[in-house]
């Protein structure tokens, strides 16, 4: 496997009026913390209650309201960390960020600001050529959620739901290493995929359990590479903050999107403002949503309500004790197999994949498996728009598939129509091919008897075979026909050559 | 049956065990004075029927003999804490006509025990305040005037109307919360007893929060020994309030035998504050020559970082009351402005009309403090000399058990004497602030009259979670002091 800190810049330039420019990218993930009750009170965080269903006093900010941390996510932070490879903090402080906004009832958020909980990480993203990158993790720290401010239900009222209000999320910061949108994408995909390996989020991005904000800068060619060196971030440019952009999709467009429009404006003469900017999915752009004078003073203060959150390392190291096998170590143990690093990351994205195609894999070869998954069966979930969770066919079933056309008991062809018969109508695959008679041939009387008919009725077509061994192709399909299709293929071949006399090329 | 009313709680728990009288005869008498004593502004809300409904359940226990440690004992409860079902303001127009569905910890405390509530005291809005003036609900009239004198006095704040309630005898006791001195204060100067418990000694859940940090609950009571029994009842850990301490409570009650022999007492140097009147000092001196008497060894103290105390103060606690204050905005709760634009003139209108000025000068000053830009030269500051007082403290109780101090500059002051000075009036903390910033115990015993015949109080400070010690060198205080004035019951005349 070939991972760089910092990839070559093929590929990775823009190019402008002016010149070629490089793109720097980093991301603030804001993932929902699993677990059943808020971070910190004890209300409910299920998904699509009813509004204002899901609200206790402390999440609606009544008098004399006081919070009370959430055990469970911070076993989940932490857990997050270790996924992360970062650095645990035994003692974190919770503070008051402080702005007013009708979802926000207590007039401040309690996230961490100057104390995280998590520091410095790494994840490493994979790129569809198959290498490698690593992108480095700044912190994650825990804080609540607001709620939600619904403005399109009444001509003249705003409404407010606070279901939300209080959920635990973790804000995880990526340093900015990204390059590409691909990268961007590559990143919030990986991220994804290890919370959901560690069973700390959902990841579900259209409930809104994960959302990214993205900076984007441009800078010219040899910046970053400067950058890197030096830690200085006077050698990149100035950076937008793209809010909550909700899909990887919609990620690599805003990317896309920005980077062409700060070019623009530089090679125009003009400066860019740092700034928050929102993404338009309808419109394909992003616009301005405030500038850096008009950004809040959240007047960050240490929430008196809360004694500092310290726990001891034998804690941490519990939890280190049952995290699972990770996507980048089931990956390598893939690769081991025989895997290509394109196929094992692929596999890898997701758990539920990865759990079917070990099921799948077992007592045949590692790449056959591989490919009848991502041919076969991930052809027809596509098809009927169905996930990997939702397969009609077990991965045992699928097993016996595999291991009937290597011992040579069904052909290729009639796996795959094996397959279509079990998807739609279930069953033991070694029962239907008994059943239905779709053994393949090898017995070459039979084959032989096929081969007479046809040459019987085609008695022209026996000549020019002869002229042109080539054609011998078409005999093949008809001595197959003749067969059902259960005929192996091998053996009409060698069995034509020696009955019509063909020479071996051909 | 008016003298049950001038009962210690103490002695009206022992009549009522004895069954000399029912908790509805005394509840009863007390509904009855806090009517007559309306002329005093002490309530904000009344709750006679509630109050005689609550003690003819606690008659029905004492029947059946389950007898909790206050049952039957009519308490007034400072309008900070939220109770169930029954309007809680703050003193604030801005919670408008808000009903809590829950009940704070301290006050379900004391009703678990049997207690019977009052009514809701008045207070300085959000409890900002040293004269109970800047109450939306009209300020309080202190019991006391001074000799020959028919002007009106403040009872002290913020806690002014639970400290006018015990004095004017319209409760047994009260509960108050102190934040720079709002139990003691008022206590001194209206001569009867204020503790301030360790923080995390008594919960928070519950309480309109001004000053997350400075917070805390505590007795307002006529003697020593009721402080003790009350104290016993509010305190408790309570998981609701991750900062409430989870260290046995005593009996104090029983701890406040043994005398003081042997106690070594500290007179911190540093509050001989020029200004002061004599009549204070020479209360203080007096005092420790009362301990001194009953066997307790006098030692002079430094507590070098005093003079910072006011200011820290004033930093720290406007700063967690701006954001505290942040929820009261127009739009889940309490008063909201008619004729509003959009959701910020709806903030702007909301809040400029539902705060009184004092709580938004404190709001201002906060919102400052911790602004960017400002916030290492004020709230960082603060914080470094919040460490520094309490090293302070810290090596002043390496030399002795307890300090002796007075508790304010002076006795209690006409109304409106210092509402044009915020200052000035800030300064009537000026011995108290420094408890709080450092989450020490502090009490304030009636010791003496001043000139014109008003009360003043000493207060000792405690070790950390060491209430006993303090309740009982208060107690030697108190029996030396043998204060046994009260105020002439003008207004029932």
């Amino acid at each position: 496997m070939v991972v760089r800190m910092n990839a070559p810049i093929k590929n990775k330039l823009l190019k402008g009026e002016t010149g070629e420019w490089e793109i720097v990218i980093g991301m603030e993930v804001h993932a929902q913390v699993l677990s059943q009750s808020k971070l910190f009170s004890g209300a409910s965080t299920t998904f699509g209650a009813e509004p204002n269903n899901n609200v206790s006093f402390i999440d609606a900010g009544f008098p004399g309201m006081l919070p009370v941390i959430n055990e469970k996510c911070v076993e989940q932070a932490v857990r997050t960390g270790l996924g992360l490879k970062a650095k645990i903090n035994l003692r974190s402080l919770f503070d008051r960020k402080n702005y007013f906004y009708p979802d926000l009832p207590q007039g401040y958020q309690i996230s961490q600001y100057k104390d995280p909980i998590v520091g410095e990480g790494e994840v490493l993203i994979d790129l569809k050529d198959g290498e490698s990158i690593k992108v480095g993790i700044e912190r994650l720290h825990l804080e609540q959620d607001a709620g939600k401010s619904l403005h399109d239900q009444h001509p003249d009222h705003s409404f407010v739901d606070l279901n939300r209000s209080g959920i635990a999320l973790m804000e995880i910061v990526s340093k900015p290493h990204m390059r590409t949108s691909e990268e961007a994408a590559a990143f919030l995909k990986k991220l994804r995929a290890i919370v959901r390996y560690l069973g700390t989020c959902d990841g579900n991005m259209d409930e809104g359990s994960m959302r990214a904000d993205v900076n984007v800068s441009v800078c010219r060619v040899g910046g970053y590479d400067e950058f890197r060196k030096t830690g200085s971030f006077k050698s990149l440019g100035t950076r937008c903050e793209i809010k909550n952009v909700n899909s990887m999709r919609f990620i690599a467009q805003a990317v896309e999107y920005e980077a062409r429009r700060q070019i623009e404006v530089i090679e125009g003469g003009g400066t860019i403002a740092q700034e928050t900017r929102l993404y338009d999915s309808k419109l394909g752009e992003t616009r301005s949503m405030r500038s850096k004078e008009e950004a809040h003073d959240y007047r960050y203060f240490p929430d008196p309500d809360l004694l500092p959150l310290e726990f001891e390392q034998s804690w941490v190291d519990a939890i280190a004790k049952t995290l699972p096998e990770l996507p980048d170590e089931k990956k390598a143990r893939f690769m081991q197999s025989g895997l290509s690093p394109y196929d094992a990351s692929v596999l890898v994205g997701e758990r539920e994949l990865a759990d079917y195609y070990e099921e799948l894999a077992k007592g045949v070869d590692a790449k056959a498996a591989a490919n009848w998954l991502n041919n076969e069966i991930v052809g027809r979930l596509n098809r009927d728009g169905l996930s990997i969770t939702d397969v009609p066919v077990s991965a045992a079933a699928n097993n016996a598939i595999i291991q009937m056309i290597f011992d040579q008991t069904i052909s290729g062809k009639i796996a795959k129509d094996l397959l279509d018969v079990v998807w739609t109508e279930g069953g033991d695959p070694r029962q239907v091919v008994e059943a239905r008679g779709m053994k393949q041939v090898t017995d070459t009387g039979a084959i032989d008897a096929a081969i007479e008919a046809v040459i019987a009725a085609n008695p022209d077509k026996v000549e020019e075979v002869k002229a042109k061994p080539k054609l011998s192709a078409w005999f093949v399909g008809q001595v197959m026909k003749q067969t059902g299709g259960k005929a192996n293929p091998a053996a009409v071949n060698a069995a034509l050559k020696t009955r019509l006399n063909l020479p071996d090329e051909g | 049956m008016s003298d049950l009313i001038s009962m210690t709680l103490a002695e009206a728990r022992d009549a009522i065990r004895a069954k000399k009288f029912s908790s509805r005869e005394l509840t009863g008498a007390f509904v009855s004075a806090i009517e007559k004593a309306r002329p005093l502004n002490a309530f904000i809300t009344e709750a006679g029927e509630q109050a005689l409904t609550m003690a003819d359940a606690a008659d029905k226990r004492i029947a059946a003999g389950q007898i909790g440690a206050l049952e039957g004992l009519p308490l007034a409860i400072k309008d900070l804490f939220c109770t169930k079902g029954v309007r809680t303001t703050a003193a604030s127009k801005i919670l408008g006509n808000f009903v809590p569905s829950y009940e704070s910890t301290v006050t379900q405390n004391l009703w678990d025990a049997g207690a019977v509530m009052l009514g809701k005291t008045n207070l300085d809005e959000f409890a900002m305040g040293s004269s109970n003036e800047t109450s939306a609900f009209g300020n309080v009239i202190n019991p006391w005037r001074a000799k020959n004198s028919n002007v009106n006095l403040v009872p002290g704040g913020s806690s002014g109307g639970s400290s006018a309630a015990v004095a004017a005898d319209l409760c047994l006791a009260a509960t108050g919360t102190d934040t720079g001195g709002s139990i003691r204060q008022p206590a001194a100067v209206t001569g009867r007893v204020g503790l301030k418990p360790t923080y995390g000694r008594c919960s928070r859940f519950g309480v309109v929060a001004f000053a997350s940090s400075l917070d805390q609950a505590g007795p307002m009571t006529k003697t020593v020994k009721d402080a003790a029994i009350m104290l016993k009842t509010m305190a408790s850990v309570d998981a609701k309030d991750s900062t409430s301490v989870d260290i046995e409570v005593p009996d104090y009650e029983k701890l406040l035998e043994g005398g003081i022999k042997g106690l070594r007492v500290g007179i911190p140097k540093e509050y001989r504050i020029d200004g002061v009147p004599a009549e204070i000092n020479a209360l203080w001196t007096k005092g420790a020559d009362w301990l001194k008497a009953q066997g307790a060894e006098i030692v002079e103290v430094s507590l070098p970082h005093t003079k910072y105390a006011l200011p820290t103060y004033y930093i720290v606690a406007p700063a967690e009351a701006s954001s505290n204050l942040a929820r009261y905005d127009g739009v889940k709760f309490g008063y909201r402005a008619e004729g509003v634009r959009d959701i910020t003139d709806l903030y702007e209108k909301s809040r400029g009309q539902g705060f009184g000025a004092e709580v938004q000068r404190r709001i201002l000053i906060g919102t400052y403090v911790l602004s960017a830009g400002y916030y290492d030269a004020y709230y960082s500051r603060a914080q470094k000399l919040r460490t520094l007082i309490k090293r302070d403290f810290e090596q002043a109780f390496e030399k002795c058990d307890v300090l002796l101090t007075p508790t304010t500059p002076g006795p209690a002051f006409g109304v409106g004497a210092k509402t044009s000075d915020p200052l000035e009036m800030y300064l009537q903390d000026v011995f108290t602030v420094t408890v709080n910033l450092v989450g020490l115990p502090g009490i304030s015993v009636p010791a003496g009259l001043s000139e014109n015949g008003l009360p003043l109080g000493l207060q000792l400070i405690g070790q950390a979670f060491d209430e006993a010690t303090l309740l009982r060198v208060a107690l030697a205080v108190e029996t030396a002091a043998d204060f046994k004035h009260s105020p002439a019951k003008w207004w029932s005349v």
